[in-house]
């Protein structure tokens, strides 16, 4: 392991992350942000949701956000890197072996996953008024939680990536990252689909569930949620799968 | 004094079409596809490369010469550790390239066929951090950045975002980067496509000026000239074969006779081509249709009244005449029966 490199390979990506700081917040938190002033503000002041209901949702857009940022730190530079001209090349000719480019990938894309979930929590506070109840009576739990969620968030992107050319990133938006978001439990928790037995399942496959719920237990714990030994259980399951699948898929496409 | 490479009995296999950035646009392939239901799937093949063996020596300026898809490309992208041989070994200095890479990837600076610098980056950065990738320090880096920013005249460019720049200033950026780090070997796969000539010559000069510090430089090119004025010794490569290799000298000196001249007739009759066989200096004649003909010998123009001679005795018509002199055109055309450019 050659550690001079692979810090030069992460400062490059850090270098290249702060130089995007602002539309890369932008595009990540803008979206989840409106959501909250509109169900978390606009529908509790107006009676139509309970006032509760903010800090069920807050959890929520936190994982959203997290792992749209992970997602899409790694993955779109990727799909740019990989394409046509081939970016990536000069850094897969650094002396060092190429699987570790991709581990600073992942932690670049990590240290943006938490810095948009971490801002969530301030931005949202403000935007949904008074009324927010949230518990910090968990910090172990809740940072094991957030780790393993910037930790999946970012090694998918690499899965996602290595997978996805430049022509299939709409595809990948429509058909990947929307279902997730919407069966991901974090606009309602998992127990609210249990009139749904079969999609109740189905949902368990999506690891945004896992985010939703794990956060959701470690600052909402007032409200139904699975149990975060659970949660965890399944986040370093996925993680552990996402990393395989994504430093394969690394690996064939850097090498031809 | 420098570092040579050994290759031995490479082959590659791509059954997936390679990656079309690494500058092997000159494929011919037609995927083949599954058709019917029944009957096995056939897969798609390309041999790239078929078993080639070859020695670069240390200080040396090596020329891989052929035409598009060839297999120039494929050699050099394993050569560099970017595209794994099926089988076969190819060693820099006693590294085994395949196996032990970050040593070799130490060793070697690469000049794509394309450029494919670092968008994200300005053209200081991209060479600082290329010096950083290569554990300089930072003093080191940024001294060196600057003087090779100066040699290639992109100083007031430096802080440029790289998206906006040239062609050519790209190609110039990516030799700079390829040198950032003194390679023991500098790889340049086709470095003057798209140059114009002043700026290849400007290549050209930094290529015999690298070379002059004994560092081995190795380099594709289907330019004759550019194989011709740089190399020290060359190997001809054509579909994924070695079919000559040797000086530009030796190479030129094998071709029978040296001289070919290209005749065309309204119609070329067996009499007249065993006729032209028998010309004083006329050392093999091929024809392909009973049209044309390849004539290599030792002269060329003085040969033109008796080869006219011939045709009309033959009651034939002389139409067309291209005399080529000694050069590697002809030598690959001996070898293939077809032109470089072709």
């Amino acid at each position: 392991m050659n550690w001079k490199t692979f810090l030069a390979l992460l400062s490059r990506d850090g270098h290249v992350a702060r130089r995007n700081l602002l539309p890369m917040l932008l595009q990540n938190l803008l979206q989840p942000l409106l959501f909250t002033f509109v169900f978390g503000r606009v529908m509790t002041s107006s009676g139509m949701l309970p006032a509760s209901y903010k800090s069920l949702l807050l959890p929520g857009v936190m994982a959203i956000s997290m792992v749209m940022a992970g997602v899409q730190a790694v993955a779109m530079p990727l799909i740019a890197e990989f394409q046509f001209t081939r970016e990536i090349e000069d850094r897969l000719l650094a002396p060092i072996d190429i699987g570790w480019l991709a581990v600073a990938k992942i932690i670049t894309g990590m240290i943006q996953a938490m810095f948009a979930g971490l801002v969530v929590i301030p931005a949202a506070w403000l935007l949904m008024g008074s009324g927010l109840k949230l518990d910090f009576g968990k910090p172990v739990e809740f940072a094991v939680v957030c780790l393993l969620v910037a930790l999946f968030s970012s090694a998918g992107g690499l899965a996602l990536g290595c997978s996805v050319g430049q022509t299939q990133i709409g595809l990948m938006f429509s058909l990947v990252l929307a279902p997730m978001l919407m069966f991901g439990c974090a606009y309602y928790p998992w127990s609210a689909l249990s009139g749904f037995p079969i999609l109740q399942i189905a949902v368990l496959f999506n690891p945004l569930v896992y985010a939703s719920e794990g956060l959701r237990g470690a600052l909402a714990p007032q409200f139904p949620h699975i149990n975060t030994l659970l949660v965890i259980a399944a986040l370093v399951a996925i993680d552990g799968l996402l990393l395989v699948l994504g430093l394969k898929k690394f690996e064939s496409k850097a090498v031809s | 004094m420098g570092i040579g490479i050994r290759i031995e009995e490479l082959r590659k296999v791509y059954d997936t079409p390679p990656p079309s950035a690494a500058g092997r646009a000159g494929f011919s392939f037609t995927p083949m596809k599954s058709g019917a239901k029944s009957g096995p799937k056939k897969k798609f093949e390309i041999v790239a490369l078929d078993g080639v063996s070859f020695e670069i020596r240390a200080g040396e300026v090596f020329g891989l010469l052929g035409p598009n898809g060839a297999g120039k490309s494929t050699a050099i992208g394993i050569l560099t550790t970017r595209t794994r041989p099926t089988s076969g070994r190819a060693f820099i200095g006693d590294h085994d390239i395949w196996r032990e890479q970050v040593s070799a990837k130490r060793l070697l600076g690469v000049v794509p066929q394309r450029p494919n610098l670092d968008f994200a980056l300005t053209a200081r950065e991209i060479l600082v951090f290329h010096g950083a990738y290569f554990g300089q320090s930072a003093r080191e880096r940024e001294k060196h950045a600057d003087e090779l920013l100066e040699k290639f005249k992109l100083t007031d460019r430096a802080t440029h975002m790289v998206r906006t720049f040239s062609g050519g200033m790209m190609q110039r950026l990516s030799i700079a980067r390829a040198m950032m780090h003194n390679p023991e070997i500098l790889f340049l796969d086709e470095p003057s496509a798209g140059l114009d000539p002043q700026t290849r010559l400007l290549l050209w000069e930094i290529v015999r000026d690298y070379n002059r510090l004994g560092k081995t430089i190795v380099l594709t090119t289907h330019y004759m000239d550019e194989a011709d004025t740089l190399c020290d010794r060359l190997a001809i490569i054509d579909h994924g074969r070695i079919i000559a290799q040797g000086t530009p000298q030796e190479l030129k000196s094998s071709i029978p006779g040296g001289y070919l001249l290209r005749l065309r007739f309204d119609r070329a009759p067996e009499e007249l081509i065993a006729e032209l066989r028998k010309l004083p200096g006329v050392t093999e004649v091929r024809t392909a249709d009973h049209m044309a003909a390849d004539v290599y010998a030792d002269r060329g123009g003085p040969l033109i009244g008796p080869i006219v001679n011939a045709a009309n005795a033959a009651g034939s018509e002389l139409r067309d005449v291209h005399i080529a002199e000694p050069s590697l055109e002809t030598l690959f055309l001996h070898h293939t029966g077809r032109s470089l450019r072709d």
